[in-house]
C-alpha cells in the first residue's frame, strides 16, 4: 500500500498525492488565492509607503499643508467608492449568468477608473504648474512632494493597471473565453485599489489641508 | 468544490447599504479635517475612520465574511507586517525634538 492509499471503513481507495496536494487552501479557488497573495503583499507595499510617509511628516518640522480646497479629492473618492458599487454589481450579473449586463457594468467601472485617473492627473499638472515636482516643493521641505507624488503615483498606477484588466477581462468575458470567476478576481483588486485610497485620503490629503 | 464557489448572500441590497455607509464615513473624514483638534488628535480619528472603513470593505465588498478561514489568514498576515512596521517611530519623534534622555 502506498502512503497514497487511503483507508475508509475498511475499503481501501486510491487517492493520488497530486489530489492531496491540489486541494484548493481555504476553499478558494487557485486563481482566487493568488490574487489574495497578491492584494496581501501589496498591502505590505502600501503600508510600506504610508509608514514611512508618516515617519518622515513627523520627523519634518516644517512639513506644509498646501491643499485648500477638498473638492477635487472628495469627487474623486466618489467616484472610486461608485466604482467600487458597480463592479459588484457587475459580478452579480455575470453570477446570474447575465453576460451582457455583466460586460456592461465592468465597462461602466472601467470609465469611472479612468475618470478618477483624468482628475488626479489635472490635480497633478495644477500642482506642477504652481512649482511642486518630485524633488522641489514651493511651499517648504521637498519631503512634501517626494512622499506626494511617490504614493499618489503609486495608487494611479495600480488605478490605471485596474482599468487596463478591466477592459480586457470583461471584452473575454463578454468573448467566452472567461467565466464569473474571473471577473470576481479581477473585482478583488478593484476593490483593493479602492480600500487603499481610503487611507490615501485622510493620511496624504486631509492632513495636509490648509485652514 | 469550491471552485465552482459563488457570492450570492445579501443582494445587491446588502452592496448599496455598504457603499452608502462607506459614502458616510468618507464624509466623516472629511469633517474632522474641518475641526480644531491638534494634529495627533487628527490622525487618530481618521485612522480609526479609515480603519472601519477598509474593514467593511473587506468583508462585505471583497466577501471576506463568507471565509472565516480565509479571513483569519488575511488579517494575521496584514497585522504582523503592520506590527513590524511600527520599530521606527521613536527614531522618528527623536529627529524632531532631540534626544532629551541622553544629555
Amino acid at each position: 500500500m502506498s502512503q497514497a492509499d487511503v483507508s475508509i471503513h475498511g475499503q481501501v481507495s486510491r487517492t493520488s498525492a497530486t489530489e492531496i496536494m491540489t486541494a484548493p487552501a481555504f476553499s478558494v479557488p487557485a486563481k482566487k488565492m493568488a490574487m489574495w497573495l497578491f492584494i496581501i503583499a501589496d498591502t505590505a507595499t502600501f503600508a510600506g509607503c504610508l509608514v514611512a510617509y508618516g515617519f518622515i511628516r513627523n520627523g519634518t518640522a516644517d512639513w506644509p499643508r498646501p491643499f485648500h480646497s477638498i473638492t477635487n479629492v472628495a469627487l474623486m473618492t466618489f467616484i472610486l467608492l461608485t466604482s467600487s458599487l458597480t463592479m459588484l454589481i457587475g459580478i452579480r450579473s455575470a453570477q446570474k449568468g447575465d453576460k451582457g449586463g455583466a460586460f456592461r457594468w465592468t465597462i461602466i467601472t472601467a470609465v469611472l477608473g479612468i475618470l478618477f485617473a483624468v482628475l488626479h492627473i489635472r490635480e497633478w499638472l495644477g500642482m506642477i504648474g504652481e512649482g511642486a515636482t518630485l524633488f522641489h516643493n514651493p511651499w517648504g521641505t521637498p519631503l512634501f512632494s517626494s512622499t506626494f507624488f511617490s504614493i499618489t503615483g503609486l495608487h494611479l498606477l495600480h488605478v490605471t493597471g485596474g482599468v487596463v484588466a478591466l477592459i480586457a477581462v470583461g471584452i473575454r468575458y463578454q468573448g467566452g473565453r472567461y467565466k464569473a470567476d474571473d471577473l470576481e478576481i479581477t473585482g478583488l483588486y478593484w476593490h483593493f485599489v479602492d480600500l487603499v485610497w481610503m487611507f490615501v485620503v485622510p493620511l496624504i490629503y486631509l492632513m495636509n489641508l490648509s485652514h | 468544490m469550491a471552485a465552482a464557489e459563488t457570492h450570492t448572500t445579501g443582494g445587491i441590497g446588502k452592496d448599496v447599504a455598504i457603499y452608502v455607509v462607506l459614502l458616510v464615513l468618507a464624509g466623516i473624514q472629511f469633517i474632522i479635517a474641518y475641526q480644531d483638534i491638534s494634529a495627533s488628535q487628527m490622525f487618530a480619528r481618521m485612522l480609526a475612520v479609515a480603519v472601519i472603513e477598509g474593514g467593511l470593505a473587506l468583508l462585505f465588498f471583497m466577501h471576506l465574511s463568507e471565509n472565516r478561514g480565509l479571513m483569519w489568514f488575511v488579517f494575521i498576515f496584514t497585522v504582523a507586517v503592520l506590527l513590524m512596521l511600527q520599530y521606527g517611530w521613536t527614531d522618528s519623534f527623536r529627529l524632531v525634538n532631540g534626544v532629551p534622555w541622553a544629555k
